[in-house]
């Protein structure tokens, strides 16, 4: 079973819908309980990093899901992803959920509209298990203003957007992503499925 | 590279489809569902559902169809129609939407975006105008002197609100506005190419992306608006619904352009053509 952390951030139900489609059993989880009992996890999340980050340590959930983190294959999907890092810039310096080394910033993206929405083609950096059957050039659906900025070992897949831009980033069994892989078609629906069959 | 988007519209009443749609191989015509899904097999960047339902209890079937519709489509959904209030946002957002059109109520009462963006977030507030040319702008210490001037319509065209596109654009993005759908009604309807002045004029005021609406006729007519304006997508209705050319064969045509816009495999296209 895949637990799929609520802690009252985001579109929660879209990621269950596309777990049943594919065949996958998942819970919305808004406690400890399911999390501790999940096979793996994942984090949505839309909305501002502090917020989120408030959010998951008023419910007790930021120590469960680094616990459960080095037991279980994470996914952090858009904001959820961001918030995997040390730190976030967003409105104020807050400290993130530190299971990769690195921190969330502004888009800096010259010339270009802010926030970055819609589909943009990927470039594969690393494969990792979740990039088997991404060719470059598959396109995902973004909608985010911050990105992750960290070591590019851990970027497995990147988009070019005015500037390099981390779009599926992994440490060990941790994985984010920054677009939603439950809203780009196939080519995000195949994602989603590498990451229930890990 | 961001692609450019193509947009397929559904206008829908009581839970079916009101534009005649003439696909093959849909177990029911006229189910939104269903049109959802075969759009988004062709290609389809995100789906708009335009509910035309003026019933309370339409409301309630509308939000069935989201609810079914999300859990068999994976692309962005757009709901727009009747949205009055923040929990209307709530109700369809929970049923499955990813972002919430407003129109004639936002013009009543501008908070309306603010405070969605607020609860909800810009990413789902989408601005739609419906907007015509009216007079041309002759004020010389104006800036837009010389230009065309369009109004801002409500109530489904009906009632001149008296405002100027450009400039509600511009309020509607600083109210935390997400995206600017906008309809020229003057082109709507001709298949005789999108309004490009009007877009441009638009596109000039905001920041944030612009949705062509209005207009879209032959292949060729997506890929001068793309050449020709800054929009960042175009949503069509009847082309689609009559069949007169896929999703896929509109972003063909931009590749041949050289404008970027996400390709299917050809193969998935062409099994079910």
């Amino acid at each position: 079973m895949i637990g799929i952390a609520d802690y009252g951030s985001g579109n929660l139900f879209n990621v269950k819908n596309a777990l049943d489609f594919l065949g996958f059993q998942s819970e919305i989880c808004a406690d400890e309980r399911g999390l501790r009992e999940a096979d793996k996890i994942i984090l949505p999340g839309v909305g501002a990093f502090p917020d989120a980050m408030r959010m998951l340590r008023a419910k007790g959930l930021e120590r469960v899901i680094c616990e459960e983190a080095r037991r279980k294959p994470l996914l952090g999907i858009c904001l959820g992803m961001q918030i995997l890092f040390e730190v976030g810039y967003e409105f104020e310096k807050t400290s993130g959920l530190g299971l990769i080394e690195g921190y969330a910033d502004k888009l800096v993206a010259p010339g270009m509209k802010i926030p970055h929405m819609g589909w943009n083609d990927v470039e594969l950096v690393h494969p990792c298990p979740l990039t088997e059957g991404t060719n470059a050039g598959d396109m995902v659906y973004f909608v985010h203003s911050y990105k992750a900025v960290t070591d590019e070992r851990n970027v497995n897949l990147s988009a070019f957007y005015g500037e390099s831009v981390p779009a599926l980033v992994s440490r060990g069994n941790v994985y984010g992503a920054q677009f939603h892989p439950e809203k780009s078609g196939r080519a995000g629906l195949n994602i989603l499925r590498n990451f229930a069959k890990l | 590279m961001l692609a450019k988007r193509i947009i397929p519209c559904l206008d829908v009443r009581d839970g079916k489809v009101v534009k005649g749609v003439n696909f093959v191989g849909i177990r029911e015509v006229g189910d939104p569902v269903e049109c959802a899904i075969e759009y988004a097999e062709q290609g389809a960047d995100e789906i708009v559902f335009l509910d035309i339902t003026a019933t309370h209890e339409g409301r309630g079937i509308m939000v069935d169809t989201v609810r079914r519709t999300a859990k068999n489509v994976f692309v962005p959904l757009t709901v727009g129609g009747g949205i009055r209030t923040t929990d209307d946002f709530r109700e369809l957002l929970m049923a499955g939407a990813d972002k919430v059109s407003v129109n004639s109520a936002a013009v009543h009462n501008p908070s309306l975006i603010s405070e969605a963006a607020r609860r909800f977030g810009s990413q789902c507030v989408v601005l739609a105008i419906d907007a015509k040319k009216t007079t041309t702008v002759t004020e010389e210490d104006d800036p837009l002197c010389g230009r065309s001037r369009y109004n801002v319509f409500t109530e489904g065209g009906r009632r001149d609100s008296g405002l100027d596109a450009a400039r509600w654009a511009k309020k509607g993005e600083s109210l935390g506005a997400g995206e600017i759908l906008l309809t020229s009604m003057d082109a709507d309807g001709t298949k005789a190419g999108f309004d490009t002045e009007m877009l441009n004029a638009v596109c000039e005021a905001v920041h944030i992306p612009v949705i062509a609406s209005g207009g879209g006729g032959d292949l060729a007519s997506f890929a001068r608006l793309f050449l020709e304006t800054k929009a960042d997508a175009a949503l069509a209705a009847s082309v689609f619904h009559y069949g007169e050319y896929t999703v896929d064969d509109i972003k063909e045509t931009l590749a041949e352009s050289g404008i970027p816009a996400r390709r299917l495999l050809r193969d998935s296209v062409r099994e079910r053509a």
